[in-house]
């Protein structure tokens, strides 16, 4: 039997992916990008466990919220990409000092 | 024991997925592999009962996001082999840091359960006869939609955003001024001359 706690560690594991690959690629903004998306997935598949296995349906308005954020923040990360690769030609994380911050 | 298989398959099919999309060699191949994370997540959706949920997964993050990155990554000219240098540097530590949290979630998560009255005291319980989306339709249209405009305000702002981020006019390019043509009248249109007969314009 299934239970709640199996999505919840899949969600954990999946969570702890997108953590790693923010690690193991720090000189690729993209894929950083692709690693916040996953940690997003990951706390949506928390979310709507709870909402099933509890009975309530917040957790499910939650995660369309959540889901509504992640494509915003998708969409305007890739166009300050598209901007700053127009700008230096490259876009290596650690080139990212123009404002010296 | 089909849910169990499905289950079983959906999670460790987005799990190798999302290992994949960390570690290809080719951001493309990452771009492809979240799309297959979607989807098995999707699955996991459908298994929990929100196939509202599942379907916008599909919808929003396949149909729209997935392809928003595979078109920035093949329209940016990056050399992605010299992106991958420090790849193996950052591989122990970042080990290190990914098994302590996975470590305490699942600990965290094992240990924990809920109160068996809780469920009696959820604020918006599912209604047994109508479907998921019926359902997040009655809820989400009456009790919470302030979050779902503000929602909409936020993809808003993102949309403007990003055209005025990405939006660059060339200087050399001659475009219509409409306000120009509109400010434009007789006096400053027309010229009248009195030409007079026989000597012709000079």
């Amino acid at each position: 039997m299934i239970g709640l706690t199996h999505y919840l560690i899949v969600a954990a594991i999946i969570f702890t992916i997108g953590v790693f690959g923010i690690f193991l690629n720090r000189k690729n903004v993209i894929i950083i990008m692709m690693s916040i998306e996953l940690i997003l997935l990951s706390v949506n598949i928390n979310l709507v466990a709870f909402s099933s296995y509890l009975h309530d349906l917040v957790g499910q308005i939650f995660a369309l919220l959540i889901l509504t954020v992640a494509a915003g923040e998708a969409a305007i990360g890739l166009a300050i990409l598209v901007t700053y690769f127009r700008n230096r030609g490259s876009i290596a994380v650690e080139d990212i000092n123009l404002m010296k911050g | 024991m089909a849910i169990t298989f499905f289950f079983y398959l959906f999670s460790l099919a987005a799990i190798a997925s999302a290992m994949l999309v960390i570690t290809a060699r080719n951001p493309v191949h990452s771009v492809l592999f979240l799309i297959l994370c979607f989807f098995n997540a999707a699955g996991l959706f459908v298994l929990l009962g929100a196939e509202f949920l599942a379907m916008i997964l599909v919808v929003v993050y396949v149909g729209a996001v997935a392809v928003l990155f595979l078109f920035v990554v093949m329209m940016l000219d990056v050399d992605f082999v010299e992106l991958r240098e420090g790849f193996l540097d950052y591989l122990p530590i970042g080990g290190v840091i990914g098994l302590i949290l996975l470590v305490e979630m699942i600990l965290l998560v094992g240990t924990w359960t809920i109160a068996p009255d809780l469920i009696a005291h959820t604020s918006t319980p599912t209604i047994g006869d109508i479907s998921n989306t019926q359902a997040i339709g009655q809820v989400l249209y009456t009790k919470y939609v302030f979050f779902f405009q503000m929602a909409g305000l936020i993809l808003l702002v993102a949309m403007i955003g990003a055209i005025v981020l990405t939006m660059r006019h060339k200087p050399n390019l001659k475009r219509q001024v409409i306000a120009d043509q509109v400010a434009r009248g007789p006096a400053t249109a027309v010229e009248i001359k009195n030409v007079k007969s026989g000597e012709g314009l000079q």
